[in-house]
């Protein structure tokens, strides 16, 4: 019964065959932004039928090692690259690499505590202390301070995270890492960390799952999953004080927030950045495009992609749910195009 | 394609040896049949050389402490396995534990007491459900075992064996327990299979003569035929603890993901092969990945220690079945 899975699945490669595209670009990495950029990569083959760029959603920490490796044309990720990982790249590569915004994420909070419909706010405090293991209760004074009116139970809080690396969970533990100093000393800031409590569950359908069936649970998902499965969410107070809830503008806002400190290279961190319109967790999603580009035909591919991407294709964000770039960070981003030779 | 290894395992007992045979075939036969078989042992020493190799910096930096280390902290870079090796090992045991009575008892009813035409039926439903993919069981474990678990099973074993160690503390659901379940589940289908298809190979006559001598049918399956058919039980049964040892997806979403080792099976843990799956594609840093690589190591010589212990309990305990033949 196996030899006829390999049958089939031999024939499909074979029979798939070259396609007529002139240009062809392979490109890996970040799952987050995967039904996007595969909308956009099909929309741009559409209008342009001789570009063809494959995107092979392998996650983040994958993605830079390809593209470090030579293996990909460009790689994409959902967090920044380090130092370290650009200084290695330059070594094996002998050129540099470029980080491209390309939409915003976000991540909520969710949570399953029965008689509760409400959606609950929350200090930074509180959800630093729940995934530290300080807070252990649901009726503990730092989370119905701020919500009044609602009866929560003195039941134990039971904490439900990523089990797989994953840039969601780099978002989460990067913002807890700014509120809470113990958060940074004791556990850091990773796509899989030591986690101090709770339970791990396997993609955002696992965390979710998990919270859905475990009474008094509380996790994080990606907004855009809580919003696809109409899922109860909490608001989180921002920088200026503000309760917010994560949507479409809120994360945009953000990201606007954090613009007047963007370094010229887009490697930031845009967690807990200032404005009172904004909400706190969030973060951009990047192209990690190599700034020496030998193939002509691709690196006119590759900037004409990225030229459209940030112009006509910010319009596609909303109705997948992602955050559009704001503009200062468009125009910015149009200029850094040039650096690609 | 691994069930056929052993069913021809367990129905070559006792035939003439291969070489003997090939002085009929022609010397291309041999060559080609020859390489085919070093090829899997060249693939075999190529997965342990390159996990053996890539894993040399995490073994340098860690040594033999990495086996006993409770810590998996990728963003100080500290590294141990023993969480991993501990669920890996106690939910393939307890699924051994509840697929090995089902499993057996049903190839006995399949192969010596059902009418043939419901046999045959039988066995091919379970030969489906033994081709269902993994990640179907996992999300049956999530959505139909757990809630079921949870509503039903848990807290009538609670009031009944509370007092033990293993069925201590909260129940999440996730749980070694659940795996277990899911896991022997998945497993029940091979042992059913295979040692459905080697008692059916047990000689007509050894029955005949059993029966004729005065025995009941039940003694006859007991004293004749399972005795006669052990070494090919067992061969399903390592085959099912191989595929238990080495389940993913499925494991990876009941157990919990929680390198922490608890005494209670009802607590949530972690195993080997789920912390390779969730952990690698996302995984930075040499020494991270080196340390993921060594897993695997530490996960493929477990296996060779359970593979290889098994063949000398096959041998030990064989030797009376082995003298009918």
């Amino acid at each position: 019964m196996k030899t006829s899975y390999l049958i089939a699945a031999m024939l499909a490669v074979f029979t798939a065959g070259p396609s007529q595209a002139a240009t062809q670009i392979t490109a890996a990495g970040a799952t987050f932004p995967y039904p996007m950029y595969s909308k956009w990569f099909n929309e741009y083959h559409t209008l342009h039928p001789d570009i063809q760029i494959n995107y092979q959603s392998i996650g983040s920490g994958a993605g830079i090692k390809q593209v470090t490796e030579g293996t990909v044309d460009f790689g994409a990720s959902d967090g920044p690259m380090t130092d370290q990982q650009i200084a290695e790249y330059r070594a094996k590569r002998g050129a540099g690499i470029l980080h491209f915004p390309t939409v915003l994420g976000a991540d909520v909070p969710t949570y399953n505590i029965p008689g509760v419909q409400a959606e609950l706010n929350f200090t930074p405090q509180a959800l630093a202390g729940i995934f530290l293991g300080k807070i252990t209760k649901w009726n503990d004074p730092e989370i119905t301070e701020h919500n009044p009116g609602v009866k929560l139970p003195a039941n134990d809080i039971v904490v439900v995270h990523r089990s797989d690396g994953s840039g969601t969970t780099y978002v989460w533990v990067d913002y807890l890492s700014k509120i809470s100093p113990e958060w940074k000393s004791r556990v850091g800031v990773g796509t899989s960390v030591n986690w101090p409590v709770g339970l791990g569950g396997k993609g955002n359908e696992g965390v979710s799952g998990q919270v859905r069936q475990v009474p008094n649970s509380i996790g994080y998902v990606e907004l855009i999953y809580a919003v696809q499965n109409h899922m109860l969410y909490g608001k989180v107070r921002n920088a200026d004080g503000k309760f917010m809830k994560a949507d479409l503008n809120s994360i945009t806002a953000a990201a606007a927030g954090a613009v007047r400190n963007m370094p010229d290279d887009f490697r930031v961190s845009i967690t807990n950045a200032p404005g009172s319109a904004t909400y706190p967790i969030c973060s951009f999603t990047w192209l990690l495009i190599p700034d020496q580009i030998k193939d002509p035909a691709k690196k006119k591919a590759i900037t004409d992609f990225l030229h459209w991407m940030m112009t006509k294709g910010q319009d596609m964000t909303a109705a997948l749910s992602y955050g559009r770039l704001p503009h200062p960070v468009v125009a910015k981003e149009l200029k850094a195009i040039a650096d690609i030779h | 394609m691994a069930a056929t290894t052993a069913l021809h395992r367990g129905a070559r007992a006792g035939a003439p040896s291969a070489s003997r045979r090939t002085g009929l075939a022609s010397h291309w036969l041999y060559a080609l049949t020859f390489l085919s078989a070093a090829g899997v042992i060249l693939i075999t020493c190529l997965i342990f050389l390159q996990l053996y190799w890539n894993s040399a910096l995490a073994r340098q930096k860690f040594g033999w402490h990495f086996l006993v280390t409770e810590v998996w902290d990728p963003v100080n870079s500290v590294f141990g396995a023993l969480p991993f090796l501990f669920g890996t090992v106690v939910t393939s045991a307890f699924a051994l534990f509840l697929a090995v009575p089902i499993g057996v008892g049903a190839a006995v009813f399949l192969a010596e007491l059902a009418p043939r035409k419901t046999s045959n039926l039988l066995t091919f439903l379970i030969e489906l459900l033994a081709a269902v993919p993994s990640v179907i069981f996992g999300l049956l474990g999530i959505f139909v075992l757990i809630p079921i678990l949870q509503q039903f099973v848990v807290p009538a074993l609670k009031s009944v064996l509370g007092f033990l160690p293993i069925f201590e503390g909260a129940f999440y659901g996730v749980s070694l327990f659940s795996a277990g379940i899911v896991l022997a589940i998945m497993i029940v289908p091979f042992i059913i299979s295979v040692s459905r298809e080697v008692l059916l190979a047990v000689p007509r006559d050894l029955r005949e003569a059993s029966l004729g001598l005065g025995a009941t049918m039940w003694e006859t399956t007991w004293k004749v035929v399972i005795p006669f058919a052990k070494r090919g039980i067992l061969g399903s049964i390592f085959l099912a603890l191989a595929r238990a040892l080495g389940e993913t997806m499925a494991v990876t979403m009941v157990i919990g993901n929680t390198p922490h080792v608890q005494a209670s099976l009802l607590a949530p843990g972690y195993s080997i092969a789920a912390v390779i799956a969730n952990e690698f594609t996302e995984a930075t840093g040499d020494l991270y990945l080196s340390a993921l690589i060594e897993l695997g190591l530490v996960l493929f010589v477990l296996t060779i220690v359970i593979n290889g212990a098994a063949r000398l309990l096959i041998l030990a305990t064989t030797g009376k079945g082995e003298r009918h033949a």
